[in-house]
This record gives structure tokens, sequence and C-alpha cells, in this order.
């Protein structure tokens, strides 16, 4: 979509120098206001990173061919719209500078077409709207996917009007229109699912780099915070223990079950002084035998073995971990 | 060799272009820039079926390419991916308008054709321009001039560090991209199932790795400013010179308008050479 010099006239790429101006003020004085001094190295860093993607082809099932990354969107989905905007039109003015993809006159056009309405439709409107009230999976691919192809329908668009305005070409505006908006709704189609699928990569692997889920990652930080989630496990292991357990079959398991078809019996003789003598400390030992209080076959016995197995269980564990980790302080601190 | 090589060599060639050519010429960068873009701006003005004087226009990048030893193989495989879009529209114009501009012999020239061939010759004209200009003033000379401009700090850092990162982020992209092709052999560019992975991956190592750089920049002291290897040289002199700079614009700027607003190859062809 990168339009040539020769395809604008100067008026037309005066007045687009001006309108893609105008957003790239409105822009600065946004990142200025946020005042943040490791946002300008993060738009650079990520500016090379939509240029290093752009090297790489991907696949596309089904037909055989390729197709590549533009990037608008996914910068302004990690960026924000404005500082994806600066972003983009750095990339667009280093791929017309460097390897004469776009003109230097045309730089104005090609900022509008591609970096305003990636960031500022696709990403300010669309995205914003869509992680507004919940961010998921199926969220993120919905709004990349509808995102891209609106605003690459909205760019061809736009280069259909430019060129036509500066009347480089005989062809019709029904004809242009014709030809360019169905390449790029599946060019759209394309860098939406390739959007969707790093988006998503980042939502599972690094959620807080997403601009906009910021509330959304804080929330579901919280909501999965170290006690909570403990809390939680504690009570489930009290309710699968204490009345889930009632529940468990009478059947013999399958170790019982395997020796009743082969011995003929699910508790072999013992036989042997060693054997009696850890059978006996066993009995003694046991707090609840068979699950049940001594001497007693009453289902609260049965629930009280299910929580207090949980409890010790789940005692060893944390007073385990506890342990490590003071062991393992200790030897750092020596070292 | 691979699309990143490619992209690489790019990088170096214009680095190593414009670092020479700062020290030698003494010319302030912007000059350069303001030529080119007055040097643009004069192509595209002319109308779709002025072909001498667009031809005329020739002139400055055969000066300057010659001048400046610039290789004419490199410069025809700059222009050759620009060519497609421009000659699939230039097609358009051949087809539907069948007018007639001139008579050459037997053969009819349509205004089709005139308007083709100006549209193409004004992106050829457009694309070795500006390479040129990146050969001549490198990106430092281009973030030099837009300061120099008053551009927005930020940006002008952007575009600077972009410049800068570009480099080592390809060069993570060929490295992931060379394993993926070891563990997929003859495969046609990245499946389906890893695009998330494989880019997402390379996103939070760029990440990573930006901001190891940045730091070790700002260890060495920078502080969001470009490398200015123009204002002075390793010995403390100023390398840009006032004078030449203005009267290089001057003169190049009174040519294009002569270019443009006579007809210098008709005035040349029907001079009376005899006289002398």
């Amino acid at each position: 979509m990168h339009m040539a010099d020769a395809l604008v006239a100067p008026v037309v790429a005066g007045t687009m120098y001006v309108a893609s101006g105008v957003s790239l003020g409105y822009s600065i004085k946004k990142v200025r206001l946020e005042d943040d001094p490791k946002k300008i190295p993060a738009m650079g860093v990520m500016g090379a990173f939509v240029f290093a993607a752009q090297m790489l082809n991907f696949t596309i099932p089904g037909t055989g061919s390729s197709g590549h990354l533009t990037g608008g969107m996914m910068l302004s989905a990690i960026l924000g719209p404005e500082a994806g905007f600066l972003t983009m039109a750095g990339v667009l003015l280093v791929q017309c500078l460097l390897f004469a993809d776009g003109g230097l006159l045309a730089l104005g056009c090609n900022i509008w077409n591609m970096a305003f309405y990636g960031c500022f439709i696709g990403a300010a409107v669309i995205w914003r709207q869509m992680m507004k009230k919940q961010v998921s999976k199926r969220r993120i691919i919905a709004a990349s996917i509808i995102g891209c192809l609106l605003t690459l329908q909205l760019g061809a668009f736009s280069v259909t009007l430019e060129t036509l305005a500066s009347g480089v070409t005989e062809l019709p505006f029904i004809i242009f229109v014709a030809a360019m908006q169905p390449i790029h709704l599946a060019i759209g189609l394309v860098e939406g699912c390739i959007t969707a699928a790093v988006l998503v990569f980042i939502y599972e692997v690094r959620p807080e780099l997403l601009w906009g889920c910021e509330a959304e990652t804080a929330e579901k930080k919280s909501r999965f915070s170290y006690k909570k989630t403990l809390a939680v496990l504690g009570v489930t292991a009290l309710v699968m223990g204490g009345l889930i357990s009632l529940g468990a079959s009478a059947n013999p398991d399958g170790l019982e079950w395997s020796m009743e078809r082969v011995a003929g019996t699910a508790e072999l003789s013992r036989d042997g002084e060693a054997i009696n003598l850890a059978g006996q400390i066993q009995e003694t030992t046991a707090i609840l035998p068979d699950y049940s209080f001594r001497g007693s076959e009453a289902v609260t016995g049965t629930m009280f073995s299910g929580v207090f197995g949980g409890v010790v269980v789940l005692g060893l564990c944390i007073g385990g971990c506890y342990l490590l980790r003071f062991f393992r302080n200790r030897t750092i601190k020596h070292e | 060799m691979s699309k990143v090589q490619n992209v690489i060599g790019d990088i170096h060639l214009s680095d190593d272009g414009g670092r020479k050519f700062a020290g030698k010429s003494g010319l302030h960068p912007l000059s350069r820039l303001s030529v080119t873009f007055f040097f643009i701006l004069t192509v595209i003005s002319f109308s779709k079926y002025e072909m001498s004087g667009l031809v005329s226009m020739a002139a400055y990048l055969i000066i300057i390419g010659i001048l400046h030893e610039y290789s004419f193989r490199m410069t025809l495989w700059r222009i050759l991916p620009a060519l497609v879009p421009l000659g699939i529209l230039g097609l358009a114009n051949l087809f539907l308008d069948q007018s007639t501009y001139g008579q050459m012999g037997s053969i009819t020239i349509t205004k089709g054709m005139v308007s083709m061939a100006v549209l193409i010759l004004k992106g050829v004209f457009c694309i070795i321009a500006v390479y040129f200009l990146i050969l001549m003033i490198g990106m430092e000379g281009i973030c030099y001039s837009l300061g120099q401009l008053h551009m927005p700090e930020e940006f002008v850092t952007v575009l600077f560090l972009i410049y800068r990162y570009l480099m080592v982020l390809l060069k993570e992209t060929q490295r992931l991209m060379q394993a993926y092709k070891l563990r997929a052999p003859g495969q046609r560019g990245l499946h389906v199932k890893t695009w998330g992975a494989f880019v997402g991956q390379l996103l939070l190592r760029s990440m990573d790795r930006g901001e190891r750089v940045y730091e070790s920049m700002q260890l060495r002291g920078y502080g969001n400013e470009y490398h200015d290897v123009y204002h002075k040289s390793s010995h403390g002199y100023p390398l840009v010179k006032a004078f030449p700079s203005i009267l290089y614009v001057l003169v190049w700027a009174a040519v294009f308008l002569c270019l443009r607003f006579f007809p210098v190859f008709q005035i040349v062809g029907g001079f009376n050479w005899k006289r002398f």
C-alpha cells in the first residue's frame, strides 16, 4: 500500500502532509504528557521490531503463497495509539529512505493511509472498545481481525482517492476501487490473523505489555493472588475430603481387584517377623485406621479422616516449602 | 542471499556512504535534503504528457551519480521493485487513453503511451533521488537535518533509535529464522501454528534486547540525542561550511526551475550552432 512519489500531485502531497503533521503533533503532545522515560526507547525497539517482523514470510494455509506483516495495529495494541502512530511514522520514513518503499513526498499520504487508520481507528476505537469490558483471547482475536480488516480497507480506499485526485491514472473510480478493496480484504485477513496470533501469545506470556488491558491484568493478578489461591485450594481440599469422600466407591481399588482375581483375596497373609512387626507398628500409630475412628464404622469418621488428611498434606507441603526457602536463603547468604 | 541479509547490506551501505561523505564535502546535510526534496517536487509537478521536460531532470541524477561514483547496477536494483505497481497503473493509461499524441514515422503515439512513460519515469527519478540522498548523508544526516528543522525531539529520537535497533533486531530475526529453517527444511515461510509463538518470541526478545542496548547507551552517556557527526570533527573543528551549503541549494534550485519552466532540450536543439 506504500504510495510512490509518482502517484501523487504536489497539492495532494501537501494536503496529506498537513493532515499527517497535525496527527503527529497531537501524538507528540500526548506522549509528552505521559512523561514516561522508558516510552521513547520502547517505541524505538517496537519500530525496529515491526521492521524485522516484516522480513518474515508467513505461509498462508491452502494457497501455497505467503504474506507479511504491516504492523500498525500490533504497534498500537502494545504502545497505545499515539505512541504507535509516532513509531509507525518513523518506520514509514525509514522504509522510504532506506528501502525505496514509498516516496518521500508521498510520505504524508503513506502515514495517513497506514499509520493513522491503523493506530487511531484500529487501536483507539476498535481495540479500546473491545477490551473495555473484559480481556480474553477471543476478544483479542476478534479485535485484531476486525481492526486489521477495517483499517486496511480504509487505507486502500484512501490510496484510491489520493491517486485519482492527483490525476495520474485514467482508471475510473469504480474499477480502481473494485481492484483495490478485495485484494486488501485478503491482505487484511492475513494481517489480522498474524496480529491475533502474536497478541494472544503476548496475552498468555506477558499480559501487562498490552495497551488498555492494564486494569484487567491487575484485576487478574489480584484475582489470582498467592494468598487467595492458597485459600481457594485449602477450601477445595476440605470440601473434597469432607464431603466428596463420602461418595467414594466402596469397591476394591485396581490393585485389590487384581489380587482378588489372582489370589482369591484382597489381603495377602503376612508371614515373617519383620512384616508382622511393621503391621503392628502401623496399627498402633494409625490415628484413623481404614479412614474411620478406631473401632467405629461411623460416617463422621470417614469425613474427619478426609479433612484431617487434607490439612496434614497441605501443612506438610507449606512447611516443606518454607523449610526449603529457609535453607536456600541461608546458602545464598553464606556464598 | 536472504531478504534480511539484503537489508543488512543496505543499512551498511547507507551508514558507510553517509559517514564517508560527511567529512569530505563539508556541505550541510540539510542542503542535500532540501535539494532532494525540491527535485522530487519539481519532478512530480510535470503534467502527465510533459515528457521532454521531465527527461531533462535526469541531469541532476546523472551529475550526482557520476561525481560520487555510485554503482549503476545497485541503482537499477533499487528501482526494480517499485516498477511493478507503477507499471500496472501505467498500463491502465495505455489501454484507456487511446487519443493520438503524435506521429513517429508510421507509428502512432497515443497519449496513454506518453502518460505511462511519464508515470514510470517520475517514479524512477524520485526513487533514485532518495537513494542518492541516503548514500550521501546517511540516516544520521537525516536525523540531524530534521533536528535543524525543529522537528519534535521525540520523533527524531524515535527515528534514530529505530535505525540503531534495526541492525540488532534484524540479526536476531536472522538467527531465529535460520534455526526455524533447520528444523523445518523445505517449508515456505512460517507455518500457521508457529505464527504467534515465533513472532511473539521475537517481540519479547526484541524488548529485552532493546532495553539492554538502551541501558548500555545511557551508561556511555547517551541522553536521548543522536550522535552529531556533522557538527564537529574529532578535533573539534566544524565540518559543515555554511556558504557552500547555501550556494549548493541556490544553484540546484535555479537549475530545477529552468528545467521546469523552459524547454531546455528544444532550446539547445533549435540553437543555431553554425554561428560559432
